[in-house]
């Protein structure tokens, strides 16, 4: 990141970078922009809407007023250099950061309309209706058979049949099953990184979730292995809705339908990826998907 | 140039310490003068304890006062003057009164090894050494000469010792349970008088009933008698004579040798017989002389019991409050004041357990429940059942003195535990307790069994709380038997571990002792590594299911 932002000082004036940086600068010097959403992102229908959230970890604000809509049934993704709040947002969406004792937030989320920062929403539930890929592979230390149904078995499924059906329709999604139905019994953590990822997709969709989020999913694989659930991601648009976080630009431009950039916590440019990556309203936007920033 | 003073100086030599060889020399000192250590301990114990009950030859020492004593030399040393000077077990406490003697080499003027010298074991009075002259029934004599009597005494012996023991298993086994039942009627008598009243009509009919009951047992037990009589009868009169080093003659009853063999005179086979029958004896019988001689097989049994029941106890406590430390009590200086607190308690002298034990567990708890449901048995003879030390009490109270180690052992299992595993579940909508119970316990399973190990090492060797708590010189009554309730929690039991206390500094015969104590502790060492094996074979089990490298 050449242009890293300095600590704000509001004595100083804001340091004079390029007129392809302005907005970020006016950012990085502790300002608000108003975000350049694309008509066509508004007109599509929503899965997930997200609606001025704040998020403060302690004194430290890390979201910014983030408004945006995610498209129903397709795939969303989220750009933007490290520490950018790209995983923060994606964490706020099924709430994992209650986890973290010292967050707070303001704003609002809705699921299908349903508000997710309600008092009366069980957070079980909720999470129950997303799925969610980490960073890492993290397949849970029993069967290949027991991680892909995890989610139906704590819901007190053990019904074989259902729970057999379950299994080979998420391993086929996440086009596993070929690989390890011979196996479905032995220990998940005997499988590859790549296969382990899948493996965690393949938990990820066996509920049905009405979101898929996935977080930088390729970012500890190999280049193979990365092929392979890029292609992945391909077949899962349309199936589902699906909001990635992502750092390799030809992946955003490759699997998603939808792009958002994102720049120390603000949302700056948000629209059909095509549009993001060949005609950029925004310099910045343009300045960052070319590699000359970020 | 090369006069540049501020040019710092290479010296054509790199310093030692800069080369970081002095590190591994004294790091590598250290764990070699730790290893040597350890195995020197151990070697010393295994060695001492193995050639217990090897039969080493026995000699004839001629002294110039013109005695003569037969011993197995045991030791050898350095009188004050310089002169040598050996120790020698004579044996035949009750002609000289001593078992042991100290003899300077000056005095000795032969020593020989005659092949009929022979070595007994008796069931009282320690060993006795002479040379065997003539077998006995009676007044009739059956073998005359040390090589017939020799022959006489090994055919004959066995069936001598098969009705002694025989005998004894009814002493000890069958009147056992005869009184038992005697004793349940008669709490049945004085139970039905606390609930109905005195005089009642229930009173009465378990007074009846007592009465049938005893009417009953003096039968059997007349019958007993009258086998034991027979088989007493049976061994009644046989005697082997012998004659001792210095000429005196002692018959020995056949009944009441346990075992002889003539060491100089045996070949090898017949030595690792004696051995074997040997060992056989301490890890199977009961003791005898005090715990000087004979098993330890009841000590065998109440140390595995009281481990295990221990490690049962301990388990589910520790992993449950560690559980809560970890994953449920929020960051606090409360939380590490408890932590802190569980890390001292480590620390707490062991002595200061068992006192608790023994007010707490044996006579708060104990008492209540003897108060609640064995009142017939205090009212009856004033004993109490639980009120007193037992193997629970014991096991409960070594349970709490090796809490903290599973606490702490189980805390950092929990905390390698990798976050993302518990972020992958609370993702697929679980709950913390489905998330703990299904994700983080069997990942942590292997951490919490390492702390298990450490916790039954440190118990199955802790002695002093165990003298308050319910471990006695003598229990022959196993914890588990054939009687109602078949399993007897609160009773008394033995222990190798005070066991080695108990024979190697209590025993009047303390120089025959020694080599028990070295065979028991080898026997302790030996049990603790067998658990701690058998624990660490799960552990591997275990390992390879839940943990594995992620990549």
């Amino acid at each position: 990141m050449s242009t890293s932002p300095s600590p704000a000082d509001p004595r100083q004036p804001p340091p004079s970078a390029g007129p392809a940086t302005d907005r970020l600068a006016v950012v990085a010097a502790g300002g608000q922009v108003e975000p350049e959403v694309h008509e066509r992102v508004r007109q599509t229908p929503a899965v997930l809407e997200i609606d001025r959230f704040n998020l403060w970890y302690g004194t430290k604000q890390a979201l910014h007023s983030i408004t945006m809509p995610i498209p129903h049934g397709k795939v969303t993704a989220l750009i933007g250099p490290s520490g950018c709040g790209k995983s923060t947002l994606l964490r706020s969406v099924n709430r994992l950061n209650d986890l973290v004792p010292s967050v707070r937030i303001t704003g609002e989320m809705r699921l299908n309309g349903d508000p997710i920062y309600d008092q009366r929403m069980d957070v079980i539930e909720l999470r129950k209706r997303m799925g969610m890929v980490f960073q890492r592979p993290n397949p849970f230390p029993m069967s290949i058979y027991e991680n892909v149904v995890y989610a139906l078995r704590i819901d007190g499924e053990s019904r074989r049949p259902v729970l057999d059906e379950v299994c080979e329709r998420s391993l086929r999604g996440a086009a596993l099953w070929d690989e390890v139905k011979d196996r479905l019994s032995e220990s998940a953590l005997g499988l590859s990184g790549g296969q382990q990822q899948r493996l965690c997709i393949a938990r990820a969709i066996a509920a049905e979730p009405e979101v898929l989020l996935l977080d930088e999913p390729c970012s500890a694989l190999d280049p193979i292995a990365t092929g392979k659930v890029e292609e992945l991601i391909q077949e899962l648009r349309g199936l589902y809705s699906v909001l990635i976080v992502t750092h390799n630009m030809q992946q955003a431009s490759r699997s998603s339908d939808y792009t958002a950039f994102m720049y120390l916590g603000r949302l700056i440019e948000y629209g059909p990826t095509t549009d993001i990556f060949t005609k950029p309203v925004l310099r910045e936007t343009e300045a960052y998907v070319t590699g000359r920033f970020g | 140039m090369s006069s540049d003073p501020l040019r710092r100086r290479r010296s054509t030599h790199a310093a030692l310490a800069a080369h970081g060889e002095a590190w591994v020399w004294l790091t590598g000192g250290c764990l070699a003068l730790a290893m040597t250590m350890i195995i020197g301990l151990l070697g010393y114990i295994v060695s001492e304890g193995v050639a217990t009950f090897w039969p080493r030859p026995i000699e004839l020492i001629e002294l110039t006062d013109g005695r003569k004593v037969l011993g197995e030399e045991t030791g050898r040393d350095k009188a004050p003057d310089g002169t040598g000077r050996r120790l020698v077990r004579t044996a035949n406490f009750e002609l000289t009164g001593k078992h042991f003697e100290w003899f300077d080499d000056g005095d000795v003027t032969a020593t020989t090894r005659p092949a009929e010298a022979t070595v007994v074991e008796r069931l009282e009075g320690g060993r006795f050494q002479g040379f065997p002259t003539r077998l006995l029934h009676g007044d009739e004599v059956v073998a005359a000469g040390g090589e017939e009597a020799w022959r006489g005494f090994r055919e004959k012996h066995p069936d001598v010792r098969r009705r002694w023991r025989e005998a004894w298993r009814i002493d000890k086994g069958d009147r056992g349970v005869l009184q038992r039942k005697l004793r349940a009627a008669r709490l049945a008598v004085v139970r039905a008088g606390l609930s109905a009243g005195a005089d009642s009509p229930a009173e009465a009919a378990a007074a009846a009933a007592e009465k049938a009951v005893a009417a009953e047992v003096e039968a059997q037990e007349r019958r007993l008698d009258e086998r034991t009589a027979e088989l007493r009868a049976g061994n009644d009169g046989w005697g082997l004579e012998f004659t001792t080093a210095s000429g005196e003659t002692v018959v020995l009853p056949m009944a009441d040798i346990v075992r002889a063999w003539q060491p100089n005179k045996a070949s090898f086979q017949e030595r690792l017989g004696v051995y074997a029958s040997r060992w056989g004896e301490f890890l199977g019988d009961d003791p005898r002389e005090a715990n000087s001689a004979g098993g330890v097989f009841p000590a065998i049994w109440g140390t595995i019991a009281m481990t295990l029941i221990m490690a049962l106890l301990v388990a589910p406590f520790g992993v449950l409050a560690a559980l809560y430390l970890r994953e449920y009590a929020s960051r606090g200086p409360l939380t590490a004041a408890v932590r802190i607190a569980i890390n001292n308690l480590a620390g707490v002298p062991s002595i200061v357990y068992g006192a608790f034990g023994l007010g707490f567990f044996c006579y708060v708890l104990g008492g209540s429940i003897d108060e609640l449901l064995f009142r017939p048995a205090l009212v009856a003879d004033g004993q109490p059942t639980f009120g007193t030390g037992g193997l629970l009490w014991a096991s409960l109270t070594l349970a709490l003195l090796t809490l903290p180690v599973v606490i702490v052992a189980t805390e950092e299992a929990l905390s390698a535990v990798p976050n993302s595993m518990r972020e992958g579940s609370y993702a697929c909508g679980a709950s913390k307790w489905q998330t703990i119970r299904r994700i983080v316990l069997p990942r942590a399973l292997p951490g919490i069994m390492t702390g298990l190990i450490l916790a039954m090492a440190r118990g199955a060797g802790e002695v002093a709380p165990l003298m308050l708590v319910g471990v006695k010189k003598l229990a022959l009554d196993l914890p588990i038997d054939g009687t109602f309730p078949y399993v007897h929690p609160e009773r008394e039991f033995m222990h190798l571990a005070y066991l080695i206390y108990d024979v190697g500094f209590q025993s009047p015969n303390s120089q025959a002792a020694k080599p028990m104590v070295f065979t028991i502790t080898f026997l302790l060492v030996a049990i603790i590594a067998l658990l701690n094996v058998a624990a660490i074979w799960i552990r591997g089990r275990l390992r390879r299911r839940y943990v594995s490298q992620q990549f």
